[in-house]
């Protein structure tokens, strides 16, 4: 038998319909490939028992025809998600050894929809990183390496567990989320597909909060259909959730294979800054040229407050995240490290607990909610941040959908000195990807090319909100015949 | 606004963070190396913006006060530290 870890989710659901193979066969392949590959960090615990069982259970729906639309299929799960009974730890100290007694709601659908859970996967503490060297487990290893150094690369973040597991087909696609660029950027790192839907398309609960007014779940996957399939089931309303939208999902596969002929595809003119890495700059170019070639009409755009979404991010992001993080108190879950009076216990346990890159983030946030600078920075943010959207809305009575890199880099090595240096630069990474989370709406990165050292390079297609059908669209025309 | 050691105090103690003597220095010129980056929104002109607190567009929804999921002492203090007689237990406040 060929080796099914390189089956799509749709071409392994066509042979576990067809009996071609079982779904405890596909489990098999896949734990086999998972061990195989430990050495690259990707899962921070697995779950091989669990997957088997749930996929015998697939193999009697299958039998039965009761299968779901994921059934049989397995899936790695960023340790992000509250997973009912399997330790959860956002790759941070503070939470060691804490088992969620309630299921988040989007790996409830996923499971439903009968998909089983290999393990939980590696990512930056918190989701708070660009390159997933801030988990407590240590970084992820890119599968890719560069042509002429053995060096090993990021995987990108915080997502970096997900897109380094599906791009070693160590799962047949993997949960996660995205609050400045976390699914795409480490997509774009490892030659993969994912994308961070619509702010309120897939409900929060369950999912540890970093940003709350910019987290989003979504699917990383080994291409577009499949990140469509896994999607559709991750996605809906969720009364548990007070920010998930009451709106309709269709059926995110329909969108795939159709006609782009006339549709507007913008580029805007400030995400091609002097200095742009020419590479990056060529993919883009020939991003749009296969577009127009498939009658695509390309329109200039401009984003003009693009500049200031980073600074802005790293004021609000913060600030909620610095909110978000109180309830770690050594009190009531995860670690705590005693204290003579109440005060010292949470201290210790928090100072003990946390990361250097969290702790900065929450004192920084911390600082700038506090009387007398509240205005000066929190409230400036939010003013920019509004600005920023209405660029957006102003940008899509012109276009249909946006076209632009994913990020400005390819994938670097692990413990990049400028970098760990300054954080600042390591925050320049999402650059063209924060704005998106900031106006709430989806993006998608895909796999659109390699640089000269046979490192992936990413595409991005920002939609306008709750349209991710033209992603989905847009992204089949830009990857036929490219996979 | 460029801040001192002091000021890093009183943010880490209100963050619940502890910061050692001899990290102070470090920690204050990447706060303001950090502040000062993020002051560039100060070249943006916001006069008359309403701040955006919330992508959503529509309202919360209101639902029934009412008990959805009760009962469920157990689970709560299951992954508690320590607990006491169903209760989360804390370094003694009162003497």
């Amino acid at each position: 038998m060929s080796d099914l870890t390189k089956l799509t989710i749709a071409e392994a659901r066509e042979g576990l319909k067809k009996k071609e193979f079982s779904s405890v066969e596909l489990t098999k392949a896949y734990i086999e490939k998972m061990e195989a590959n430990r050495k690259l960090n990707a899962f921070v615990l697995e779950t091989p028992e669990i997957a088997l069982a749930q996929a015998k259970i697939s193999d009697e729906k299958y039998a039965k025809g009761t299968n779901g639309i994921l059934e049989g299929i397995p899936l790695g799960i960023k340790d992000l998600f509250c997973t009912k009974g399997i330790r959860t730890t956002a790759c941070s100290h503070i939470l060691d050894g804490f088992e969620p007694q309630y299921e988040s709601t989007v790996t409830g659908k996923l499971l439903e929809a009968g998909a089983s859970i290999l393990g939980k996967l590696n990512l930056d503490e918190f989701a708070m990183g660009g390159s997933n060297e801030t988990s407590y487990y240590g970084p992820v290893i890119n599968p890719h390496k560069a042509k002429d150094s053995d060096a090993d690369l990021v995987a990108g973040g915080s997502s970096g567990g997900s897109a380094a597991a599906v791009a070693a087909d160590m799962c047949a696609g993997a949960t996660g989320t995205d609050t400045g660029g976390s699914i795409r950027q480490p997509a774009a790192f490892c030659g993969v597909t994912g994308i961070k839907p619509t702010y309120g398309r897939c409900s929060r609960y369950g999912i540890i909060a970093f940003a709350s007014s910019l987290d989003q779940a979504g699917p990383i996957a080994k291409d577009v259909r499949d990140c469509a399939i896994m999607l559709n089931a991750m996605a809906g309303y969720d009364p548990k959730d007070s920010t998930s939208a009451k709106i309709a999902v269709p059926d995110f596969e329909s969108f795939l294979g159709q006609n782009i002929k006339g549709l507007k595809v913008g580029i805007p003119a400030e995400y091609r800054p002097d200095g742009l890495n020419a590479e990056i700059s060529k993919l883009w170019d020939d991003g749009i040229a296969k577009l127009k070639e498939q009658g695509a009409e390309i329109v200039d755009i401009s984003l003009p407050h693009t500049k200031y979404a980073l600074a802005a991010y790293y004021i609000i992001a913060p600030a909620e995240a610095s909110s978000n993080l109180a309830r770690y108190d050594g009190l009531r879950y995860g670690l705590r490290v005693p204290g003579e009076h109440l005060d010292n216990m949470y201290i210790n346990s928090r100072t003990e607990g946390f990361g250097k890159e969290v702790k900065r983030r929450i004192m920084i946030g911390t600082y700038v909610l506090s009387a007398g600078y509240y205005d000066a920075y929190y409230l400036k943010a939010q003013k920019v941040r509004r600005l920023i959207r209405e660029d957006f809305i102003k940008a899509f009575e012109k276009c249909d959908v946006i076209l632009t890199p994913t990020a400005p880099v390819a994938a670097f090595p692990i413990g990049d000195k400028s970098m760990q240096e300054n954080p600042i630069n390591m925050w320049l990474n999402d650059v063209f990807t924060v704005s998106v989370n900031l106006a709430g709406l989806p993006g998608m990165s895909l796999p659109f090319g390699v640089n000269a050292q046979g490192l992936p390079l990413g595409l991005q297609l920002i939609g306008k909100a709750f349209d991710e059908g033209t992603i989905f669209k847009t992204a089949s025309a830009l990857m036929t015949e490219k996979k | 606004m460029a801040i001192d050691n002091e000021t890093v105090k009183r943010v880490a103690f209100l963050s619940r963070l502890k910061i050692e003597d001899d990290k102070l220095e470090e920690t204050k010129e990447e706060f303001n190396k950090i502040l000062n980056w993020v002051e560039q929104l100060n070249e943006v002109n916001t006069d008359g913006v309403e701040p955006l607190i919330s992508v959503n567009d529509s309202n919360l929804l209101l639902r029934h006060d009412e008990v959805t999921e009760g009962n469920q002492a157990d689970a709560v203090l299951k992954n508690a530290p320590q607990a006491q007689y169903g209760y989360f237990t804390v370094p003694k406040v009162v003497e």
